[in-house]
């Protein structure tokens, strides 16, 4: 396998892009992630973007939103309709052909234009499903309650997991929600989706994302400590919800596995929008949160842009190794209601 | 069963974005805004987000007049589904003097056999009372008592 690593990540997040479109929000990102790389979009071997028309309204925005990156004279170029983070995979796959050493992989998407708990819904099987118009928060909702039936985990645990996503959004400045909570506070807030409490659920979030890759020495010529992709790996559970057991992720775990995840993780960064969804991906993933540093950066529950939070999840992870803040990372991205689908990538820093 | 119909709606609340919202303000005030881009200084109208040449973030505002030279067209024989306009007709992609892009306008005030490549027009807006944050200002483009234009001068346009 080709070795392939991150070697430059710019984010930005707002809770609600009032003047701009989708091109003027990413425009500068793409120039910030850039930057550091002295490289320019046409340098790029191959780009890749992750987005959905349905966010925008708007069939056929994510080829408008190649304006930001300027196609002229042709770029060899692709999309998906999913998280930032299917591209990348995309691009690593075609950074294993060989031929070209970098790629640029960006997402977008603006959740605040629309209604995204309808908007992710038309993402339902059409025929039994989607006509109920169940939310987003609903579907979640259902997951949760299926993971508490369970009984391995209590609403103490959801709250377990807001606080300490709030409390290291602190630190981040794409955060929407930051601060110190008390974990019984939180479990005396009013329920919004039983056994959801609105803190237990997203922010509504716009935002861009950037990822420049690299391969080989190509990467330690552009980055002084790359992120190296050791394992990436994507698995799909059945689409009929009531087909698989909400409470456990097997399509993560599989994932995991295929990534290579083994044991030693410093750091973390998993894309669950809910809390329990949290807990199901550390599990299945084998996590300990006495050993790992779970979602340093507060995760989706602190910012959630729609179709750009799992590519973030990679690039905060590296970020982190590029850093120097740990050694051995796994990211993780979620598309599709009630985690359907689920990619997994580890990341090690230079040695 | 052969079927079902499975009603959908979503309602968006649009940001055109900051040049094309440049446009748009312009157009209710009978003024045709674009937008250069530094790095080519070609002029777009109307904006988007970007250049698309280019990628990068477009310059000041420029404003540009409303005649210009139809550097091509089609005439149209078949009506669209719902649509209901005299036939034939012509639709113009017009390069308003000042712009470096054209924009799709109908052409009337010639019979359509007479239209041509190069042809000097200029915009017919609708009454001012009804200007509205909108392209739609200008009703059609008719031709101007001007020679054409040489095909030299926007043969890039094509």
């Amino acid at each position: 396998m080709r070795e392939v690593a991150v070697v430059s990540y710019a984010q930005h997040t707002s809770r609600r892009e009032d003047l701009r479109n989708e091109v003027e929000m990413l425009l500068p990102v793409v120039r910030e992630a850039l930057a550091p790389t002295g490289l320019t979009t046409q340098d790029m071997g191959f780009t890749c973007s992750g987005s959905s028309d349905y966010l925008a309204g708007q069939s056929f925005a994510f080829v408008q939103a190649l304006d930001a990156v300027g196609s002229w004279p042709p770029i060899a170029e692709s999309h998906v309709e999913m998280d930032g983070a299917f591209a990348l995979y995309e691009a690593w796959v075609r950074l294993q052909h060989g031929d070209i050493d970098t790629a640029l992989v960006y997402a977008f998407g603006k959740s605040s234009p629309g209604d995204v708990g309808r908007v992710l819904s038309l993402q339902l099987d059409p025929y039994l499903v989607g006509p109920l118009w169940p939310d987003a928060v609903s579907l979640a909702a259902l997951q949760a309650q299926a993971l508490l039936a369970g009984g391995s985990f209590s609403e103490k645990d959801f709250a377990r997991v807001v606080a300490r996503s709030r409390r290291n959004a602190r630190d981040n400045p794409h955060a929407q929600l930051s601060g110190d909570h008390d974990e019984a506070a939180l479990l005396d807030e009013p329920v919004w989706a039983d056994p959801l409490r609105k803190h237990d659920c997203p922010p509504v979030s716009d935002g861009a994302a950037v990822i420049v890759l690299a391969a080989g020495d190509r990467a330690r010529d552009l980055c002084a400590r790359p992120a190296w992709i050791r394992g990436i790996d994507h698995r799909i559970d059945v689409q009929a919800l009531g087909s698989r057991d909400l409470a456990t992720s097997t399509s993560t775990r599989l994932a995991g596995q295929k990534a290579g995840i083994g044991k030693g993780i410093d750091i973390a960064e998993l894309h669950a929008p809910f809390s329990h969804q949290e807990l199901i991906v550390s599990q299945a993933l084998g996590l300990d949160e006495n050993k790992t540093s779970i979602n340093p950066s507060g995760g989706a529950l602190a910012s959630n842009p729609v179709m750009v939070a799992g590519l973030i999840r990679i690039g905060e992870a590296a970020r982190r190794l590029s850093a120097g803040e740990g050694d051995r990372a796994v990211a993780h991205a979620t598309s599709g209601p009630c985690l359907q689908q689920n990619l997994v990538c580890v990341l090690e820093g230079e040695k | 069963m052969t079927g079902i119909v499975t009603p959908i709606r979503l309602d968006y609340r649009y940001t055109p974005g900051t040049a094309a919202s440049g446009f748009l303000h312009g157009m209710k005030v009978g003024r045709l805004v674009g937008r250069r881009c530094p790095s080519c200084t070609k002029v777009y109208l109307p904006p988007r987000g970007g250049c698309p040449m280019c990628g990068v973030e477009f310059g000041a505002e420029v404003e540009v007049k409303d005649t210009g030279t139809m550097v091509t067209f089609a005439i149209v024989n078949v009506n669209f589904a719902n649509r209901v306009v005299e036939l034939p007709y012509v639709t113009a992609e017009v390069a308003f003097d000042g712009a470096d892009t054209t924009t799709m306008v109908l052409l009337k005030g010639v019979a359509p056999q007479d239209a041509r490549m190069g042809m000097r027009v200029q915009a017919h807006w609708i009454p001012e009372a009804e200007w509205d944050f909108s392209l739609a200002n200008i009703d059609y483009v008719v031709p101007l008592d001007e020679p054409d234009a040489d095909y030299e001068s926007f043969k890039e346009l094509l």
